[in-house]
């Protein structure tokens, strides 16, 4: 999603005419929320106790001054900075590091360095405009002061340290917000189980996100403290030399310790940086909340220049991700509450009776669940086989190969969804460096060895009809590997779509050369090389927790299109009068049963956790950490929902001996 | 309009209700082989009050048992903190004045005293909130006189035959007629059970509403284990919500929602990414029960004042429904979601709420009701003449219960602990929803001698007509069936046509008389 954010997303006709315009609603409210923030501020900042009135006739003729007035401004076209920035960075698949070196590198990517440069510079606007507000020693940059023992006392501009170490902070902040934004996933827009009205939901959060603020400011304001502590004498020198400013020696430096203990700078810092935290954040939750709202898709229009807007089409669109998220959401919520609209998926089209509506609504959400399989798959056979190739015969590989290649190729799906790792791994690192990646992946052992996938990759009833859309010559075409390329080797995208460029096993496998059993062992002792040294293994190595969340960081999408197939298929049992649904219940029942094995593989290995990890209130969303949690119990219903609405009807149903074993677990309730 | 009186005599004391069949309640004595019968039906089970471990100390009365301790007062203050939170800190700096400046614990005293008359103030507003948490969920439980009940909860397995009993030693059992092995279920954190519920369209997952949070345990029906650790249950907790005194799954199994009086938010979970969104609005000062229609749509939450809540499921929104007397007590869906029917503590009347679909293309305004409810039974107290002298059934009504097939309404009225003269006894309505609906007179369920039902639920799938199970106070758990057609709900040909008895139409007298129809109204 990140290069072609121009080129791709703006042709768009979803993203002119409904993206821009939710930010910009949600931009201004933000804006429109701001003077009440700032007023608040302005109380918080000014506020004595020993002087309550003074207070607040202070407050009033500030805020009716010329400076407030401007300093407002320039806040406004900060939150309207920010909104655009978040328009333009948001996400709906979250970016997740596999490795320690990826997250560096997520860290120092060009883009995440405009990010945080306009974060930097933002902050520093804010923390000028808290000068002015907050007033006293903090609204000026520079004093007259009189330097020397008084004798010659010339006029001279002095720097106002209190003014700088509050601007310092603001750029402090900002950035580390910016930072922070990148390893919480901040940019990350989540999907709510729960459909709420906006001002309900906004509402429900602004407690939360009051407390994210103020903590989040804390630990910022400590950090700051501690860095300017170190480093302060830096900038301070740095702008003196600039605009020619002195230092006044009778005035106790802040980079001290004694200097930083004055309670009331700590706390007006502390102040600032969480109104600038809070603006943005409010300026962040509205616009996911707008962002996230539901959109409506007609099913089908009777206008054939309005077919491009309808659900079946939009499903299958590939780019902007945000329109197939909202077009998944939208079938799940179809199929849940609404006859009407279910009846027009139900329906056959006018001249020829075709039920083109379901046809492409039902493929889409099959393949994307194949697609899901197929991933889990292939990361489970790295995992599982990484480190064995040599102790598996070479004969056994040709003769795979061999069978595989007379095979008729079945078209395979194009992988919509690119896991977001690879994504990753093309934009920053770049490709030659994935592989370099690869040998470091921490062996982890194999009791699933291959004979277990062997079964749930075996070719079943070729006859049956969802033998084209799951099994793939990829899978089939599987051999041992050298080493883990992870989920980086199907996620590219091109290079494997095309049967004839997988052709690596093969070769190797026809030809066991000298030369071949030379680079081997070359590739091993570099490998042993380098995983001797600490520094290296720590950037390189695999966090197990992360690729697993990798693997399932666009599970959303899976969520729904199980929870619409189900559904659908729950209302056909009294809504579809055509049977059109009957014809693909073989292969619905067949890919979430697949896909079920699949996934409980999944959660077999044994890194894998099998309960969420408590994660801490936080501006970030760790939605995409439970995600994979989520799919599992929604597979589970899915098929519980399928099986108790049809009961023992599935028993004519069409499928494979194993998978009507299966199956009767789920009649049976035993699953 | 008193319904009560047209009811068929209580049993002669001995004798107690078997089944009903051909239109009428059949009953047995103690001694005879009707009993024995009974006794003999894998599921009916007995749990005598000896045979349980109690712990009959609580957690916090542990601290006497030590030799008293002189820690310093940073220890002390920082253990009270977090035993006792901030009052608790300020009682300890309060109490402990010989060791702080006289200014600190003169001031904590003087914050504390505040405290307390602001609570004091709020809790006069919402008495409920001065409560123990103990207290609380015996008062707000649907189990009568629950704190001293042997079956604390009951849960039937929506689609498998199979339940759960969460006991009075805090354990949570699972009978399972088809498997050898009853698991046990004990967690550090279930400590007094509210409420079990299984999840719908899965076959593993009970939530159990605790005393400090809400745990959902996943028993895979396969295994053998017959005490699963505690790593299979995850726990789902939320600042200032506890005790959870109800729970519900959504029919589709997809969100659970809980309650706790001391919370004013509902709380909707994901459970599987144990994340939850709280639902706050004004007013009630917490919610007490919760009710899922079973078509999904529409969510009934009762709180402690005279107020109670709908909520629409779609898009979470909710209408006030004010009472007039006291808090609404129980209630209970029609099958089809479109009728609910609530009682309100204080009063003897059972009301009902109609639910018309909103047409077709006009999703926002799914939660317009009706503008008042109306009361379809009044179950004040009527005298019936026994054998025995003379008894008096009806009052407040405990909990109600309606079959899923829309054809049976048990009501668990409270009658008086003390008098003997007035039992607690479940009263079974005959129902009828479509066309329109009807309420009629079916007769009194009764145990043994000495036996006060406590706890009452229908099995969610009898082929045959409705199974009660009643859980009664002497630990016992039975099993009542109603054979009846069922006449609204299709039958998909799966078990095929009930072999059992069929009724027969023998009119009798009382029970052709209808108490209620929506004609009359």
């Amino acid at each position: 999603m990140y290069p072609n954010m121009f080129s791709a997303e703006q042709s768009c006709w979803f993203v002119r005419k409904v993206i821009c315009w939710r930010a910009v609603a949600s931009i201004a409210w933000a804006v429109l929320l701001l003077p009440s923030i700032t007023a608040v501020f302005v109380i918080l900042s000014r506020f004595s106790l020993l002087h309550p009135i003074q207070t607040v006739s202070e407050c009033l003729s500030f805020l009716t001054s010329a400076s407030a007035i401007f300093s407002f401004i320039l806040l406004c076209g900060v939150i309207i900075m920010v909104g655009f920035l978040n328009l333009e960075y948001y996400t709906v698949v979250p970016t997740i590091a596999c490795s320690k070196i990826a997250l560096l590198g997520q860290l120092l990517h060009p883009r995440q360095f405009v990010n945080s440069l306009a974060h930097c510079i933002m902050g520093i606007i804010v923390a000028w405009c808290c000068a002015i507000t907050i007033g006293g020693r903090f609204e000026t940059i520079g004093y007259p002061c009189t330097q020397g023992d008084g004798t010659d006392s010339s006029p001279q501009m002095c720097l106002n340290e209190y003014h700088l170490i509050l601007l310092l902070a603001g750029a402090f902040v900002g950035l580390s917000h910016s930072l922070l934004g990148v390893i919480y996933n901040m940019n990350y827009v989540s999907f709510h189980t729960v459909q709420q009205y906006k001002y309900l939901r906004f509402k429900g959060s602004l407690p939360l996100l009051v407390k994210c603020s103020a903590t989040q400011a804390l630990y910022s304001v400590r950090n700051y403290i501690v860095v300017y502590l170190f480093l302060g004498y830096v900038p301070k020198a740095w702008i003196c030399k600039t605009l020619n400013l002195h230092l006044n020696s009778s005035v106790h430096p802040l980079d001290s310790i004694a200097g930083l203990l004055d309670l009331n700078l700590l706390y007006q810092l502390w102040i600032s940086a969480s109104f600038l935290l809070l603006t943005w954040h409010i300026t962040l939750l509205l616009f996911r909340i707008f962002v996230t709202e539901v959109y409506s898709f007609p099913v089908q229009s009777s206008f054939t220049e309005d077919a491009h807007q309808c659900l079946p089409k939009v499903l299958t669109d590939k780019q902007p991700m945000i329109l197939k998220f909202l077009a998944l959401q939208d079938l799940a919520l179809l199929s849940q509450h609404s006859p009407s609209r279910r009846c027009e998926v139900f329906s056959l089209s006018q001249p020829g009776g075709h039920p083109h509506n379901w046809n492409a609504m039902s493929k889409e959400c099959l393949s994307l669940l194949a697609d899901l399989t197929q991933r889990l798959i292939t990361y489970h056979d790295t995992v599982a086989t990484n480190g064995r190739a040599k102790s598996l015969s070479t004969g056994s590989e040709r003769k795979t190969s061999s069978e595989t290649s007379d095979d008729p190729m079945s078209p395979r799906p194009t992988l919509l969804m690119r896991t977001p790792a690879s994504v990753f791994a093309r934009s920053i690192v770049g490709s030659p460096q994935s592989p370099l990646t690869a040998p470091f992946t921490p062996d982890l052992g194999s009791p699933f060895a291959s004979p277990a996938l062997r079964r749930l990759t075996a070719p079943a009833d070729p006859c049956s009809p969802w033998f084209g859309t799951v099994q793939s010559p990829h899978i089939m075409r599987r051999a041992p590997k050298l080493w883990s390329t992870s989920t980086d080797s199907q996620g590219n995208g091109s290079p494997l779509a095309s049967p004839a460029s997988v052709p690596s096993p093969k070769q190797e496998a026809s030809k066991p050369s000298l030369l071949a059993q030379f680079l081997q062992n070359r590739k091993d002792q570099v490998k042993h090389f380098l995983a001797k040294r600490v520094l290296i293994m720590y950037l390189f190595n695999k966090l197990p927790e992360a690729s697993s969340q990798a693997l399932f960081a666009d599970s959303q999408a899976h969520i729904w299109a199980l929870e619409g197939l189900s559904y659908l298929v729950q209302a056909s049992f009294s809504e579809d009068q055509f049977g059109v649904v009957q014809t693909a219940l073989p292969s619905i029942l067949s890919s979430m049963l697949v896909l079920q094995e699949a996934v409980d593989r999944h959660f077999k290995l044994p890194h894998a956790s099998s309960k969420p990890v408590r994660s801490a209130s936080s501006m970030g969303d760790s939605t995409h950490k439970t995600l994979r949690f989520a799919l599992r119990a929604t597979l589970k219903t899915a098929i519980y929902r399928i099986t108790t609405t049809f009961g023992n009807h599935l028993n004519a149903v069409q499928m494979s001996a194993e998978h009507r074993k299966r199956l009767q677990q789920f009649l049976e309730n035993k699953e | 309009m008193c319904s009560l009186a047209l009811f068929p005599p209580p049993l002669p004391s001995g004798q107690t209700t078997l089944c009903e069949s051909n239109n009428e309640l059949l009953s047995g004595g103690s001694g005879t082989d009707d009993r024995l019968k009974q006794e003999s039906s894998p599921l009916s089970l007995y749990f005598p009050r000896e045979s349980l471990k109690l712990h009959c100390r609580a957690e916090s009365s542990s601290k006497a048992a030590f030799l008293d301790h002189s820690e310093t007062l940073w220890m002390r203050s920082a253990a009270a903190w977090r035993d006792g939170g901030f009052t608790g800190l300020l009682d300890e700096i309060t109490n402990s004045n010989t060791e702080v400046p006289t200014w600190l614990s003169v001031s904590s005293g003087f914050t504390l005293a505040l405290l307390r008359w602001f609570s004091s103030f709020h809790g006069s507003l919402f008495p409920h909130l001065t409560m123990s948490s103990e207290d609380m969920l015996a008062e707000f439980s649907q189990v009568l006189n629950w704190s001293d009940c042997v079956v604390r909860a009951f849960a039937w397995h929506p689609h498998a035959d199979k339940f759960a009993v969460a006991l009075l030693d805090d354990s949570i059992k699972i009978y399972n007629p088809k498997s050898a092995t009853t698991p046990t279920l004990k967690h550090r954190l279930q400590r007094s059970v509210a409420a079990v519920q299984w999840k719908p369209l899965c076959a593993s997952a009970l939530a159990v509403a605790c005393q400090n949070c809400l745990l959902v345990w996943h028993v895979d029906p396969c295994s053998l284990s017959t005490r699963p650790s505690s790593g299979c249950a995850q726990v789902l907790s939320h600042p200032g919500h506890s005790p959870v005194t109800s729970i519900a799954w959504s029919p589709s199994g997809s969100l659970l929602v809980s309650a706790s009086p001391m919370d004013t938010a509902m709380m909707v979970w994901d459970v599987a990414a144990e994340s939850c969104v709280p639902l706050q609005r004004v007013g009630g000062g917490g919610v007490t029960f919760l009710s899922w229609s079973p078509d999904g749509s529409h969510v009934l939450a009762s709180t402690p004042s005279a107020l109670f809540r709908i909520w629409e499921t779609r898009m979470w929104t909710c209408e006030r429904w004010p009472c007039v007397k006291g808090r609404c007590q129980s209630g209970c869906w029609s099958p089809d979601g479109s009728r609910l029917l609530f009682t309100v503590q204080g009063e003897t009347l059972i009301y009902a709420l109609t639910f018309t679909d909103a047409p077709a293309g006009v999703p926002t305004c799914t939660s317009k009701g009706p503008q008042a409810a109306a009361v379809v039974a009044d179950l004040s107290e009527t005298t019936f003449t026994t054998p025995d002298g003379n008894i008096i059934i009806g009052g407040e009504i405990q909990s109600l219960a309606w079959d899923p097939t829309g054809e049976r309404l048990a009501v668990l009225l409270k009658g008086d602990l003390q008098a003997a003269d007035r039992p607690a006894i479940i009263a079974v309505f005959k129902t009828r929803t479509n066309p329109i609906f009807e309420l009629l007179p079916c007769g009194f369920v009764q145990g043994e001698l000495g036996a006060e039902a406590r706890l009452m639920q229908f099995h969610p799938n009898f082929q045959h007509g409705a199974l009660l199970t009643v859980c009664w106070s002497s630990g016992r758990i039975t099993h009542m069936p109603f054979y009846f057609l069922s006449a609204g709900v299709p039958h998909f040909g799966l078990g095929g046509s009930p072999s059992l008895p069929r009724p027969q139409e023998r009119p009798a007298d009382f029970a052709n008389q209808s108490l209620f129809t929506e004609l009359l109204s």
